[in-house]
């Protein structure tokens, strides 16, 4: 199978490089004596960059992998195969102590506020921890710039003393904000960091997190499966549908042209806030369930559902290609 | 807290009254009295009226109570033995119970000592064969009771063998530990050598199914907790392995193990009958026993009403290492 690499030119900047990037986890049976007896293609030979300071948006629905794709970056699980480039330097083959160091460039911000954070830790703990193992601050220093980090995403940084319990989520969300801070990270990878939250203070999260960009040039990579978040917040976004990016392109792009089938059919279900517009809007309804990732479609990973496939889709596999300058996508009908 | 504290020991009071009420009404309940034997023979019936009339034991049973009670509350008294005339019940425990105690200690040591860490090498390694040992030893340890793994470990330990040409001479003495005042009432500042050769193997006996329950108990609860999001963000922030488990995991999965070590503590500080009838140690195990056989009424309620307050005091222990445990139990 032969897939361009969405490969750069030194100008673009490249921050995090993917490349081939492959997160299988095994099936165990047996009861004695365990053999291995398939993988859940969770993340399935994925490619694709990020350049420094832009947030890119990575999409698709539950179950597709993003959030797998975002820990096998960050070395959270090993990938199974590929190469990522972290500022130049591989990842994947990184262990131990360097790997370790490495965490001080890039961190996580969680889905779950409730659970991520350590309910027996106070507020000035988790946040600096970071801050103590990676040697940057100690006592009196630490606290202070603990205190700092609660101000800067706008808690009370009196809070110190206190347990998670005590906060509300979006106050939660905050301290897992300060916490991915804490260490002045280049990238952040923000794992559907508003889908736990009442939609009332999602707005709030994600114009921190769009301040704190501004305001110590931060690299995202943005997981979410709410397309009208990803549009917001996105320079790019990437689709991903059962374990692979279906297309990858400009915000503009993709909300104005979307090429893909499977594109298509996500963003003819967002409602439009014009009357008119959305009179006429028609949805594409996808037909059938996500297949398993144990066992994906031997073709096209999207031919199951796809509501214009053709033969060939269910046999052989598309490239990721790059149909127009900066505009990504894997389907036989376009660019093939 | 010190309110918490202070409720708590208050409505322990109800508790214990009624537990007093309960086995003061039961055990006299029960047919026969304490003075139908005296060894093998009966006793005469003028003897037994009058040992009755001495103890009271003609008098209406709430009078009786209500003496009880007076003694108890006023003196500390628990009364007399029926069975053994010349201590009370008072005597009894004094002397029994501070020997059962530093069994009872050893062995809770010993089985924390070897059940914690065999449940975290167990859930880090979970599936693997060290898992599959660790669990299997403790399934073992569990299941074979005290008065197997006693004569057992004697036959082995404490007795000469011969194999093959080979002389084992034991090193270890059969029984009769506590012959020696226990070593925590001052009488011997450091445990040396010698207590060790007596303590080993019933605090061993003891402490097996007690670390094999700690050990299950530590493992299950440890792989709930690593599973959790907030160890993924201790991973995240780039803390070592080591780290990660120590000051993220351990401290969240003890909840469990405390949990069950109020009870533990309490039932193996006042004596366990079956081990200590093994190794003959004279502690207050057999009188938990032996004193409801005899109809020794002061004794049987004696006994129940310190298990009651080990209970308690336990579980109110119990409760306050939670608060430290898990900041979001609070008691006021």
């Amino acid at each position: 199978m032969t897939t361009t690499t969405p490969t750069s030119t030194s100008k673009d900047n490249i921050l995090v490089d993917v490349r081939h990037l492959r997160m299988w986890f095994p099936i165990n049976r047996g009861i004695i004596i365990q053999r291995t007896v398939g993988y859940v293609k969770a993340v399935d030979d994925i490619s694709f960059f990020v350049r420094r300071g832009e947030t890119l948006g990575l999409v698709g629905e539950s179950g597709c992998g993003k959030s797998t794709t975002g820990r096998a970056i960050l070395q959270l699980y090993r990938p199974t195969s590929g190469e990522v480039y972290f500022d130049g330097q591989d990842l994947c083959k990184m262990k131990g102590e360097d790997l370790r160091r490495m965490r001080r460039r890039m961190q996580m911000i969680f889905q779950d506020p409730y659970a991520s954070l350590n309910p027996r830790m106070t507020v000035g703990n988790i946040i600096g921890e970071p801050l103590e193992v990676h040697g940057i601050a100690r006592g009196r220093e630490k606290r202070e710039r603990v205190q700092e980090l609660l101000r800067v995403v706008g808690l009370n940084p009196y809070f110190v003393n206190r347990y998670p319990h005590e906060f509300s989520g979006g106050q939660r969300q905050r301290i897992g904000v300060a916490r991915a801070l804490a260490v002045n990270p280049d990238f952040i990878v923000c794992d559907e960091p508003i889908s736990a939250l009442d939609v009332s203070i999602r707005a709030q999260i994600i114009n921190l997190l769009e301040e704190l960009q501004e305001q110590f040039g931060l690299t995202y990579l943005f997981i979410a499966h709410d397309l009208s978040v990803v549009r917001h917040i996105s320079n790019r976004v990437a689709v991903m549908y059962l374990g692979k990016i279906m297309e990858l392109t400009s915000r503009e792009e993709l909300y104005e042209n979307p090429l893909h089938p499977y594109t298509q059919a996500l963003l003819s279900a967002v409602p439009i806030p014009d009357p008119v517009v959305e009179e006429k809007r028609r949805r594409i309804i996808l037909e059938g369930d996500v297949p398993s990732p144990v066992n994906p479609p031997k073709g096209c990973n999207f031919c199951t559902r796809c509501p214009v496939v053709m033969e060939i889709c269910k046999n052989e596999e598309p490239e990721f290609k790059e149909v127009q300058p900066g505009h990504w996508v894997a389907c036989w009908r376009v660019g093939h | 807290m010190t309110k918490y504290i202070i409720r708590r020991l208050f409505w322990s009071i109800p508790v214990l009254f009624f537990l007093t009420l309960a086995v003061f009404v039961l055990i006299r309940a029960i047919p026969g009295g304490p003075f139908d034997f005296a060894g093998d023979k009966s006793l005469p019936p003028s003897v037994v009226k009058n040992l009755e009339a001495k103890y009271h034991l003609n008098d209406p049973v709430w009078k009786q109570f209500v003496d009880y009670l007076k003694d108890l509350i006023l003196r500390f008294d628990l009364g007399p033995s029926f069975r053994y005339k010349s201590r009370t019940v008072n005597d009894i425990i004094a002397q029994t119970l501070p020997i059962s105690a530093q069994l009872g200690l050893v062995a809770l040591a010993l089985a924390l000592l070897i059940g914690i860490p065999a449940g975290i090498i167990a859930a880090l390694r979970q599936n693997t064969m060290v898992d599959y040992t660790a669990t299997f030893i403790a399934i073992i340890g569990v299941s074979i009771p005290a008065i197997v793994m006693g004569p057992f470990l004697i036959w082995i330990f404490a007795l000469p063998h011969d194999i093959g040409g080979w002389h084992y001479e034991p090193i270890f003495p059969v029984s009769r530990w506590g012959a020696k005042p226990p070593f925590f009432l001052g009488f011997l500042p450091v445990p040396d050598l010698e207590f060790w050769k007596y303590a080993i193997l019933p605090a061993f006996t003891l402490g097996t199914g007690l670390s094999a329950s700690i050990a299950r108990l530590t493992r299950a609860s440890l792989l709930q907790v690593i599973r959790e999001d907030y160890i993924r963000t201790a991973r995240a922030k780039g803390l070592s392995e080591r780290a990660v488990i120590v000051r993220h995991a351990l401290k969240n999965s003890m909840i469990p193990v405390v949990t069950i070590l109020g009870p533990m503590f309490a039932a193996v500080l006042t004596g366990t009958f079956v081990v200590e009838q093994i190794f003959a140690i004279p502690g207050l195990g057999k009188h938990f026993v032996t004193s409801i056989g005899n109809r020794d009424y002061p004794v049987v309620l004696g006994t129940s009403l310190l298990y009651g307050v080990a209970i308690v005091i336990a579980n109110l222990a119990v409760d306050i290492v939670y608060a430290w445990l898990d900041p979001r139990i609070r008691y006021d």
